[in-house]
């Protein structure tokens, strides 16, 4: 093997260091999570204890972060399943020729690059004149899909433009109905990237802020209940539910890692079409 | 079924949801722009009040400049992080394996919650936080510095922790596209590393670093929080006037700050869409 360059090194060692300004903050309230009962927002660590994680479970010290815990939750699943089915479905109108293609490309685009305060301060305001109540679930819902779907699409365009058409087309000539090509040729070969979709559908409106602040309505989702409590707990039990939900992000992104993983595993030892007729 | 029809059935979700919460509250803002506000509700008009308000006071041009600063700040570091540490990636790391599991281990943090990175930088940067604590310990300086949190620093400090991932990932991009034979063509020619850098991979890179700094621009310009919870509500962009206004339910006015900040960043990226096609890109 040739060997490195000095550059090589010089570039390895800025990556490290980058991967430490991504992570070092996180690890750092990760640690300070477990500050004892008497310890600050900062070091040094004043004993060692889950005294912070056990204020999460007690309703007085925090508030009503387990109930805005399952509205995110609930809401990122509701996201997570129409950004697939409307990216999906999007991503098939894309690969024909329809009026109003370009109009609806930058559209999407415009979603993604507005400044998220306009969509907030704009649903709020139709909600508003129309005297219909702002509610996560309705409003804060619709606020969030403005800025999941467009990365769907951009998604699906990345996925139909490395799409092969003939596996299609075999199955057309084969005598497949649209939807039966649909559904036993596209479907299971960019079914690994649905998963992606599926991602960044979840973890975005898991974590999604900006677009939600005016319509969530009396119910806070968990980041705006995070939010609230920047301005007024000034104790380690902040830095314990971001561990927390920092921790479960993880575990939702390792869930999905491990499933395309899988997947494609799967699809590398081939499928035992037709085996059984030999 | 008529293709057409067909394409038109498969699109209507995603333009029936954009039209509802983009286009339709977009129309709302520029409307409610006109309208007139008491001290505790708006009413219907047609007036000119609001945006006369905003171009006449003194802090708009601030604000404004503020915020231009911090994107062009944010932009520059971002593309020169973003650029270097794609470069690595793409051209560095020799197998596919490690350029994935390296690229991954970037975009992971995007997909945590904003709000938590940004709260994670205080015992950082605190009076009494790790910073100031060891660069006394080292003897850089006597006293701690007071600038390192809730300040212009900890503002872009935190942009640029965020959002330089919107600059690696379509840079890297553009490398993965390189045809290798070029860059070995241009070796052979006797260019030097820089020399490839500069006349070969720079320009086919352009397009990601296009997207990217749309991408950037954009999220500084719009931001509302990272400023007001990394400055302590001491700095202020344009976000900031908007959602105070909205705090303090004067709609139409923060309709036209809304306005006249939509326009802008529209200009902006205009400029940028005249030198790349996204479309191509993906």
């Amino acid at each position: 093997m040739e060997r490195r360059s000095r550059s090589f090194y010089a570039l390895a060692a800025f990556f490290a260091l980058f991967v430490v300004f991504l992570y070092g903050p996180i690890l750092t309230i990760g640690i300070l999570s477990f500050q004892g009962p008497q310890g600050g927002l900062t070091f040094p660590m004043n004993g060692v204890s889950l005294h912070w994680f056990r204020d999460l479970f007690q309703e007085q010290a925090v508030g009503d972060i387990w109930g805005s815990f399952r509205r995110s939750f609930a809401l990122g699943l509701m996201v997570m399943v129409t950004t697939v089915v409307v990216s999906v479905l999007g991503g098939l109108a894309f690969r024909k020729r329809f009026e109003g293609a370009t109009v609806l490309f930058y559209l999407a685009i415009a979603s993604l690059v507005i400044p998220s305060i306009l969509v907030s301060l704009g649903v709020g305001l139709i909600f508003n004149q129309l005297g219909l109540p702002v509610h996560w679930s309705s409003s804060g819902f619709g606020g969030q899909l403005t800025w999941t779907l467009p990365f769907g699409l951009l998604i699906m365009f990345a996925v139909f433009n490395r799409f092969d058409k003939s596996y299609e087309e075999a199955a057309y000539d084969q005598g497949a109905t649209s939807w039966q090509a649909f559904a036993y040729v596209v479907l299971p070969i960019i079914a690994p990237s649905l998963l992606g979709v599926a991602l960044f559908g979840f973890t975005l409106s898991y974590d999604e802020f900006a677009r939600t602040l005016l319509i969530a309505g009396s119910y806070n989702t968990l980041p705006l209940e995070i939010f609230g409590m920047t301005t007024n707990v000034t104790t380690p039990v902040i830095f314990a539910l971001g561990t927390l939900t920092t921790v479960f992000s993880f575990c939702i992104i390792g869930i999905f890692f491990l499933a395309a993983w899988l997947m494609s595993r799967r699809k590398d030892k081939g499928s035992d079409a037709g085996k059984g007729m030999v | 079924m008529n293709k057409r029809i067909t394409a038109w059935l498969q699109a209507a979700p995603i333009a029936a949801v954009l039209l509802a919460f983009l286009v339709a509250p977009i129309i709302m803002i520029v409307i409610v722009s006109f309208w007139g506000a008491t001290e505790y509700s708006i009413y219907p008009a047609f007036i000119f009040d609001n945006y006369e308000f905003l171009f006449s006071s003194p802090v708009t041009y601030t604000v404004f400049f503020n915020t231009f600063k911090y994107a062009a700040i944010t932009w520059a570091l971002t593309l020169v992080i973003g650029f270097t540490v794609a470069y690595f990636l793409a051209f560095e790391v020799r197998t596919l394996k490690w350029q994935i599991a390296l690229f991954l281990l970037c975009t992971i943090p995007f997909w945590t919650s904003n709000i938590i990175r940004m709260i994670s930088w205080i015992p950082f940067l605190g009076r009494n936080g790790l910073a100031n604590s060891t660069l006394i310990s080292w003897g850089v300086i006597d006293e701690p510095l007071e600038w390192l949190l809730f300040s212009d620093f900890s503002v872009i400090l935190a942009f640029v922790h965020l959002y330089t991932l919107f600059m690696v990932v379509p840079i890297f991009n553009s490398m993965m596209r390189i045809d290798r034979s070029l860059i070995e063509a241009a070796r052979d020619g006797g260019a030097s590393g820089l020399q490839t850098l500069r006349h070969v991979i720079i320009p086919l890179c352009k397009p990601g670093i296009m997207i990217g700094t749309i991408f950037v621009t954009t999220l500084v310009m719009g931001d509302f929080i990272t400023v007001r919870f990394m400055s302590g509500s001491q700095r202020a962009n344009v976000g900031r006037l908007i959602s105070n206004d909205i705090s303090l339910l004067q709609y139409p006015s923060a309709s036209a700050t809304a306005v006249v900040l939509l326009i802008t960043v529209l200009i902006v990226i205009g400029l940028l869409l005249r030198l790349v096609d996204i479309r191509k890109e993906l």
